[in-house]
This record gives structure tokens, sequence and C-alpha cells, in this order.
């Protein structure tokens, strides 16, 4: 099954961080990533800009309206996002885990991926 | 068939459904990998049950039969819906495969599966009160009604919650199995958890309207036998232990008339036995591993109290000792602040007031009414009448259940009858 992995993430305290310990928790990062891609569990997957560069579109009395920033004004903005394909809940929770910018804060929200083609 | 001879037949499928029908449906959910079906065929196949055993007699395995009954119902379903359904056929195909393989199924893979079941129930990717429903209606065999009865909830809201539950371990699959090593610690923390959290609202309900409530303390203390059954780990024993040597106080910890009794005025005469024994004999067990836990030693200081023929007898220097074990495994202001109350008992009460003041002055379990009724008790042992009755006052503020405010407002009165005599 594949699975999203949402990273979120507090921009700010992201841009707060010191440069080396920025430039540790991405090489970790570049680690992981490959090790998933080796192994064939990496379905796709990138950094998002941030939230500043959003735009959000909806459908107000039949007529779409675009909106400045993202869809949620939060704390914590969606940051990047990977798509791996695990088995069940537990592998995808077990990368998402490791995820290397959490100690730093933040969150990652996993869910799994409709696909019609998987349905028995 | 004569109404006499189709008596037994039914009152054996009756006793077997309530004896074994959870490790069925347990064995049912892994072989057909969804609830909803397994649930189905479960009850499909003790229908069958009630019809054909009463023609054909009791097979030799009836869980075995009923087990392989209800997977066949559960094709034949789904073979039928399948005329609508086109994707099923090929699921259909795979399960009767599946099924052709003799399956006898054997001791050791029955107890998995019942293992798989709680850790399935208690996964952390679900609520803590969908956990809480879902081991209830699928390990304990508790009804949607009986559930909401006991947590004084509306049946639909529960059954709401665990159609929620249900569908979340099919659509994120959540794996039905039972953790593995790496996992197994954190994941066993969560069952037990579950099974603390039951055991609790049985046990601090037990008054008013506790006779139309399911008896979830007697419900978790069977939960926790079956999970040292099951895994024999030493927080899983410092857990049963814990909840036997608190429910041996039941009948002393009331009055008739549903007031508090505190454990030092406690008549011990009342304290079950054969449960302190029990739950004393699993504190030495665990503590035998040397893996210990903040499960077990609770139960530890529980063992204790429970070993004190009287209050004066109590051996509180190691209860302290145990207390400071209790804060490096599993530091909290609770903790502490239980740490306090043995320390005025071991030295004296204003020793016991001082921590209890440090916790307060920095901020710690200032809404917590256990804190000032403890403050106010230790006031009331030194004299200090006026302090006291700050401190009951905000503790029956703070006190939301009625045995407990009935105790507080007594104290008041006694503290102001005192008064007058002065």
């Amino acid at each position: 099954m594949h699975y999203m992995l949402l990273c979120c993430f507090a921009e700010a305290a992201w841009t707060a961080l010191p440069d080396d310990e920025k430039n540790r928790i991405m090489r970790e990062y570049g680690a992981l990533i490959r090790g998933l891609a080796e192994r064939g569990r990496l379905r796709g997957g990138g950094r998002l800009r941030s939230t500043s560069s959003a735009t959000t579109v909806r459908v107000q009395n039949g007529r779409p309206v675009f909106t400045d920033g993202p869809f949620a004004e939060t704390k914590e903005q969606l940051g990047g996002y990977h798509v791996v394909d695990r088995r069940d809940l537990d592998e995808a929770l077990s990368i998402a885990a490791r995820i290397p910018t959490l100690p730093a804060g933040g969150a990652i929200e996993v869910r799994p991926i409709d696909s019609v083609e998987e349905r028995p | 068939m004569s109404e006499q001879e189709a008596r037994p037949v039914a009152e054996i499928v009756d006793a077997l459904y309530r004896a074994e029908s959870r490790q069925v449906l347990a064995t049912l959910i892994r072989l057909l990998g969804d609830f909803e079906a397994a649930e189905e065929a479960l009850h499909d196949a003790f229908a069958a049950a009630v019809e054909q055993w009463g023609r054909d007699g009791v097979p030799a395995n009836p869980r075995a039969w009923l087990v392989s009954t209800g997977r066949f119902k559960a094709i034949d379903g789904m073979r039928r819906r399948a005329r609508f359904d086109a994707s099923l056929t090929e699921f259909a195909k795979q399960l009767e495969t599946a099924a052709t393989e003799p399956e006898e199924p054997d001791e050791e893979s029955v107890e998995d599966d019942r293992l798989r079941l709680i850790f399935t129930c208690c996964h952390p990717a679900l609520s803590p009160d969908a956990q809480v429903a879902m081991t209830l209606r699928e390990v304990c065999g508790l009804t949607t009604e009986e559930i909401a009865r006991a947590f004084l909830a509306a049946p639909p809201a529960i059954a709401q919650r665990i159609v929620r539950a249900k569908a979340k371990i099919r659509d994120a699959r959540i794996p039905y199995v039972v953790p593995s090593e790496a996992d197994l610690p954190a994941r066993l923390d969560a069952v037990l958890r579950v099974i603390y959290l039951v055991f609790n609202e049985g046990y601090s309900s037990s008054s008013g309207d506790s006779l139309l409530r399911h008896d979830l303390s007697g419900e978790a203390i069977r939960l926790g036998r079956l999970l040292i059954r099951l895994l024999p780990e030493p927080e899983a024993m410092g857990l049963l232990a814990l909840m036997l040597l608190h429910d041996s106080r039941r009948a002393a910890r009331t009055s008739p008339t549903g007031d508090l009794i505190l454990l030092e005025n406690q008549n011990r005469r009342l304290w079950n036995r054969e449960q302190i024994a029990e739950g004393t004999t699993l504190v030495e067990r665990a503590l035998s591993t040397g893996r210990i836990g903040p499960y077990g030693i609770q139960a530890a200081i529980a063992a204790v109290h429970a070993g004190a023929p009287d209050p004066a007898a109590t051996d509180w220097v190691q209860i302290v000792a145990l207390y400071d074990v209790l804060m490096r495994a599993d530091p909290s202001p609770v903790v502490e602040l239980n740490r306090a109350v043995a320390v005025a008992m071991r030295d004296d009460p204003s020793a016991g007031l001082a921590l209890i003041d440090a916790i307060l002055e920095r901020g710690d379990l200032t809404n917590y009414h256990l804190t000032h009724a403890a403050r106010a008790d230790l006031c009331r042992r030194l004299g200090r009448t006026a302090d006291a009755r700050v401190s009951y006052e905000l503790a029956l503020k703070l006190s939301r259940q009625e045995p407990e405010r009935r105790f507080l407002r007594r104290r008041l009165d006694e503290l102001s009858e005192s008064g007058k005599r002065d």
C-alpha cells in the first residue's frame, strides 16, 4: 500500500536553526531517502517551497476564488512529502519515526493513499 | 426433533459462545482480514452449530469446526456478492485456496491470534477512547450497550467509535500482528494503559448506580490474567498484581451508605486475602526478573500496605524507598505527592507538608483536589486548623466525585466542632 508522509514543521523554527545543524539534518535526510529508494520503498516526494509561495483555490458561487497563502494558517506548515510503498501502517510509521527533522520539532502525518487497482 | 433433545445442544452452544467466541473471532479476523466479515462469520458459524449439532452431534473439536464453518460461510457470502461486484471474485478465490489447506489450529496459533487481537485493538494509531471500546467489544465480548452503560455514554456514541476504529484499521491497514521485539515495549505499554484505564473506571465508580454498570474492574483483571498467560512480561504481572491488590480492598473502602473510607480507617478483615496472596506472589515474580517498571513498583507499594495487619504496623521506611524507585522509573508530580504523604507518615507531618508546599509553589498539581486534601490532612494533624480549612475548601471546590465530596464536607464539619471545643 502507498502511504503519504506529510512533513509538517514550523517554518520559522527551521529558519532559526543554526546552519551547521540544518546541514547535519539534511545530510541525515539524504541518507534516509537514498536508503529507501535503494530498497524500492520510495514512490515520490519533494520539498515544498515556503507557504508564502502558496495559493489556495476555492469555488464560491460557482466561481473559482484564489487566495494567497496555504489553506489553513497554523503554527506548523506542510513543508514536504514522501510517498512510500509499504505492506502496512506499522511499516509506514516506522519510516515516519526516522525522519531526521522530528527531533527538532514538527510532526509527520501518515495517510494511506487510495488506489483503485489495489482493492480486493 | 423434540424440545428436550434440542435443549442440551443449545446450552452447549451457549456455553461455548461464552467461553470460546473471542478465540474463534480472533482467528477468523486473521483468516478473513476484516473485523466486520469475521463478526458476521462468527454469528453464522454459531447459528449453524445450533442447527447441525442437534442433528449430527457435537464435533470432536468444536472450536476448529466453528472456525472452518465461519470461514466457509464468509467465502459463500463473498461469492454471492461477487455476482454484483466482480472485484470480490478474486478475493473469494484467494480465500478458498487458503481454506483448502488443512487448518487444525494448534494451541499456540490460537493464542497468537488472541494476542494479535489485543495489540490491534490497542494500536496507538487509534484514539485512546477507541482503544478502550474496541478492547471491551472485541477482546472481552461486551455488547455496545454494556460498554455505553459502563462509561455512562450513549450507545450510539460508542457504536460510532467502534465503527470508526474498524474503518481506520481497514483503511490505514493496521496490521494484525504481534509487534516486533523492537516495538514490543512501547506497544505493551499501550495495552497495559488500556487495561488500567478500564480497571480505574470500574474502581472509582463503585458507588451509586454501580449495580447497573458492568463490572469493569473484574473485566480488567480477567484481561490482565489473559495477557500474562499469553505474554508473561514483568510489567504485565506488575499491573495484574496492582489491580488485584487494589481490588482486594473493595469491600472495605466504602461504608454501607457509600461513603469513602480511607486506608488507615478500613476494616482490614474485609480485605480479600486470596487476591492479596495472588497479588503479592505476582509482585515477587515480577521483582525477581529484575526488569520491574512503574506498575510493578506501585504493586510492591500496595503489597507493603496489604502486609500490615494494622495501620500502625505499616512499613513506611520501605514505602518511601519504593516511591524513590518509582520517582526514578516514572517521575511525575502525582508520584511526588504520594511520596510526600509517605514521608509524613515515616517522619512527621511537617516533613510531608514541606514537600507538598514545594510542589504547589512550583505551580504543579494546583488544580488537583488530592493535593489540597493531603495538605489539609497534614495541617489538621499539626493543629493548624485555619490552614486545614482553607485546603479542605479548595479540595472540595475541585473534587467531582460525590463520595469524595461528602468525605471532605465531613472533615470540614469535624474541624468546626473541634474548634468549638477549643
